[in-house]
């Protein structure tokens, strides 16, 4: 789907031949043969409900890993930060996006505050590179050192309302006191110091662990977590699961909701942009465009007549007019009913708004909804 | 699952099995195996003429959307209406669950599809499943 660039040889992670042992399909995605589904946990459907209702697991290795440390870590990660990095208590954790001068997206990333001076960037797998040599370039002035750490991590995600229990089983620290998008260190799986964040890419509570990336030591933890949540019923879950959660929680993923060529503010990022920042890389152009007003605006659609829109189909009016795009279209499993993100104008994204989509030549109706799709009920 | 050696495969994945000049349309196990949750399948009318080797609607998963393909041409004399709101239907039996069926405009078109074993010697080759 990315016209992205990959690299000629498939990179895989510490856990592929876990994968192929457990017969999962595989794909490859922005250069990584991954799993996109386990037919024996059920395919896509069933580990999409696990994550909503129990609990699943993912391999999310792919994605990349950038360290900032020293004396200037801070001031480096808010030039090239749109969120406030100097929010960040030691242990938290933001959303954030590193944005090109035209307020665009290099990547969205969450960023870490591991220390004091310590900041740790995630980044996506098709953005690895790029994103390492962005971050360095233009850190060049600042007194903090940059690294890529993307090859020391196995990481998995363990989602689902039922993660804390699995995963708590499997650790000693208190997980009961790192709230949602807070980190800590502790032993899991009897490997120390493991950093525990409780992030995730599902609209569900969860946890993201990063663990050495040796393949035994990736397949023990791996497979011991399966073990400890099978009461529960864990499944390990795919690319394809990973991408419908992603969608129903309406969390962008980059080349369709983001882009270069797709700002902050038609993506609807605003709340992750903190303008109050005296400067950040992108920040002059988006002062300039929130004068000038927004020609698109990421809009919420769920489909009305029978049909599924997809990914890049045409968005059109009642007229049968083309006025934008779908960005991402699937079925919605827990849901059960046909969604999509779509650029549309201004105009045309007021809740209730009846558009059609272009599904091979016909236009399907469809109503504007509101976002996100699905939102978890928090505990309080 | 061993392929029914009385239908005829195409190498788009469907087959037919034909009672003179009508015939049944079905979508084969490994294509539902391969597509994985199926959630949609559009259909053509009755009375849409097919020609053998076009499409004439589609089946899509979760993830992605196929074509199919007519195995043969011939007018759609009846269209499996259970599909429109139970497709997974097809993935508990690709077999039993048929798209729709056809009266066939040429029956010795059949002839140029795959036999049973030539269909699932395609699929080893094609496959990895």
């Amino acid at each position: 789907m990315s016209a992205l660039p990959t690299t000629p040889t498939i990179r895989k992670t510490a856990l592929n031949a876990v994968h192929r042992q457990m017969g999962a399909k595989m794909v490859e995605f922005n250069g990584w043969d991954m799993p996109v589904e386990y037919p024996t946990s059920g395919g896509i459907i069933a580990e999409h409900m696990a994550v909503r209702t129990g609990v699943g697991i993912f391999d999310v290795s792919h994605m990349g890993d950038i360290r900032l440390s020293g004396p200037g870590a801070l001031a480096a990660v808010q030039h090239i930060s749109m969120n406030d990095a100097a929010r960040l208590a030691v242990g938290q954790a933001q959303y954030s996006a590193l944005l090109y001068p035209q307020g665009t997206f290099v990547d969205d990333v969450i960023v870490h505050r591991l220390a004091d001076d310590e900041y740790l960037l995630v980044i996506n797998a098709g953005t690895r590179e790029k994103d390492f040599n962005w971050v360095r370039e233009n850190t060049r002035n600042f007194d903090c050192r940059v690294e890529n750490l993307s090859d020391d991590f196995t990481q998995i995600a363990i989602q689902g309302p039922r993660a804390v229990v699995v995963l708590q089983k499997l650790t000693d620290a208190d997980l009961s006191s790192v709230k949602f998008y807070w980190v800590m260190r502790g032993t899991v799986c009897g490997l120390r110091n493991i950093l525990i964040a409780r992030t995730g890419y599902t609209g569900e509570d969860g946890f993201e662990i990063y663990i050495p990336a040796d393949e035994a030591t990736s397949a023990r933890v791996w497979n011991e977590i399966l073990k400890t949540g099978k009461d529960l019923g864990i499944l390990p879950c795919g690319l394809g699961a990973r991408n419908t959660l992603r969608l129903e929680a309406k969390l962008p993923l980059y080349e369709h909701e983001i882009s270069d060529t797709i700002n902050v503010w038609e993506a609807g990022l605003d709340r992750f942009c903190k303008m109050e920042k005296p400067e950040f890389i992108g920040r002059a152009a988006l002062e300039k465009a929130r004068t000038e007003g927004l020609n698109r605006v990421l809009t919420g659609i769920e489909m009305i007549d029978r049909g599924i829109a997809r990914d890049g189909y045409k968005v059109q009016d009642e007229t049968g007019r083309e006025i934008g795009y779908v960005t991402s279209g699937s079925p919605a499993p827990f849901l059960k009913k046909n969604i999509a993100l779509a650029y549309v104008p201004p105009a045309f994204s007021e809740i209730g708004r009846e558009l059609k989509v272009d599904i091979r030549g016909q236009g399907v109706t469809a109503r504007v909804v509101p976002t996100p799709f699905y939102k978890r009920q928090k505990k309080t | 699952m061993s392929y029914p050696p009385d239908f005829k495969y195409t190498k788009q994945h469907e087959w037919i099995k034909a009672d003179g000049d009508s015939a049944t349309v079905v979508i084969t196990n490994y294509a539902q195996e391969s597509l994985g949750d199926i959630v949609f399948v559009e259909t053509p009318k009755v009375g849409a003429e097919l020609t053998a080797g076009k499409a004439f609607g589609t089946v899509e998963s979760v993830k992605a959307v196929s074509d199919l393909y007519a195995p043969a041409s011939g007018t759609v004399t009846e269209v499996n209406g259970e599909l429109a709101t139970a497709p997974e239907k097809i993935n508990k039996d690709a077999h039993i669950a048929w798209i729709m069926k056809i009266k066939l405009k040429n029956p010795g078109e059949l002839n140029s599809l795959l036999s049973a074993a030539d269909y699932e010697k395609f699929v080893a080759e094609e496959g990895g499943h």
